[in-house]
């Protein structure tokens, strides 16, 4: 079980690299693939920490579905145009400096705090449909109810939004 | 087997977090910057999860699921704007879609 040891990194390489080619890509097509691969890679890191019904919906919903319509708009309205649009470089080299920047800030947040583990994630019983489904419907019945109402004005809002003669 | 250190997942979502952040401002194509925020979005996701995980809470995926409830509901919407603003410019490059600025 050496290679167990290595998932966290390999996992974390694959989607750190799909990440950094989403935003290097010429084609908005090959974005939108490396994000899928991105994705599939986080759900990975869910199954480490034994998140498993975490693990399905994210597959389900960012890699089944979101990517899905993201490649519909891309192919259906023909934005495949690459290299369109050249921003100055020195907007590039700013917007760099200022992630940079960020990062060290919330390493450095990180770094100082003193953080106390409680529980070995692999072996947690938390991830599981069944403890997750008890704790879903006893405490937060009422958020779960009112995703559902966020739901229904999403889709009657993208429906109303498509109409071709809305005016 | 040893277990992999808190700090570890800070970092790797730090990272994933800023790359996002640097995608919304360096690029230009507004699906690209649709996909940066979806990006940050998920990098989060995977912290609460992590932090879940770490201290025995399941309040933590059940907020991770309400994010991605809301996540779903906002690229619907947001894929439905883009596509209307493509239909009366012809464009998504938001250099050119610049409206609304002063």
């Amino acid at each position: 079980m050496v290679f167990s040891g290595y998932l966290f990194f390999i996992l974390s390489f694959i989607a750190i690299y799909a990440a950094l080619k989403v935003l290097l890509s010429k084609s908005p097509m090959h974005s939108v693939l490396y994000l899928t691969l991105a994705f599939f890679a986080i759900g990975g890191h869910y199954i480490l920490l034994n998140a498993q019904f975490l693990a399905v919906v994210h597959i389900i919903v960012y890699a089944g579905a979101i990517m899905v319509l993201f490649i519909y708009t891309v192919m259906l309205l023909n934005l495949n145009v690459a290299g369109e649009f050249p921003k100055s470089k020195m907007a590039k080299v700013a917007s760099i400096l200022a992630g940079g920047l960020l990062m060290l800030t919330l390493v450095g947040i990180f770094r100082s705090y003193d953080l106390k583990v409680i529980a070995d994630p692999a072996l947690n019983q938390i991830g599981l449909v069944k403890t997750l489904g008890k704790v879903l419907f006893k405490d937060y019945l009422l958020p779960f109810e009112l995703s559902s109402i966020l739901f229904l004005a999403a889709m009657v809002g993208a429906v109303m939004l498509g109409k071709k003669d809305i005016y | 087997m040893q277990v992999i250190p808190l700090e570890y997942y800070i970092f790797f979502c730090s990272a994933l977090f800023v790359i996002g952040v640097v995608g919304v401002l360096v690029k230009r194509n507004a699906l690209v910057i649709f996909m940066s925020i979806e990006l940050m979005l998920n990098s989060a996701n995977l912290l609460l999860a992590a932090f879940s995980a770490y201290n025995n809470d399941p309040a933590g995926q059940i907020f991770v699921f309400f994010i991605m409830v809301v996540a779903a509901a906002e690229v619907a919407i947001g894929l439905a704007l883009l596509v209307m603003i493509y239909r009366s410019t012809h464009t998504i490059d938001i250099n050119v879609l610049n409206k609304l600025k002063w």
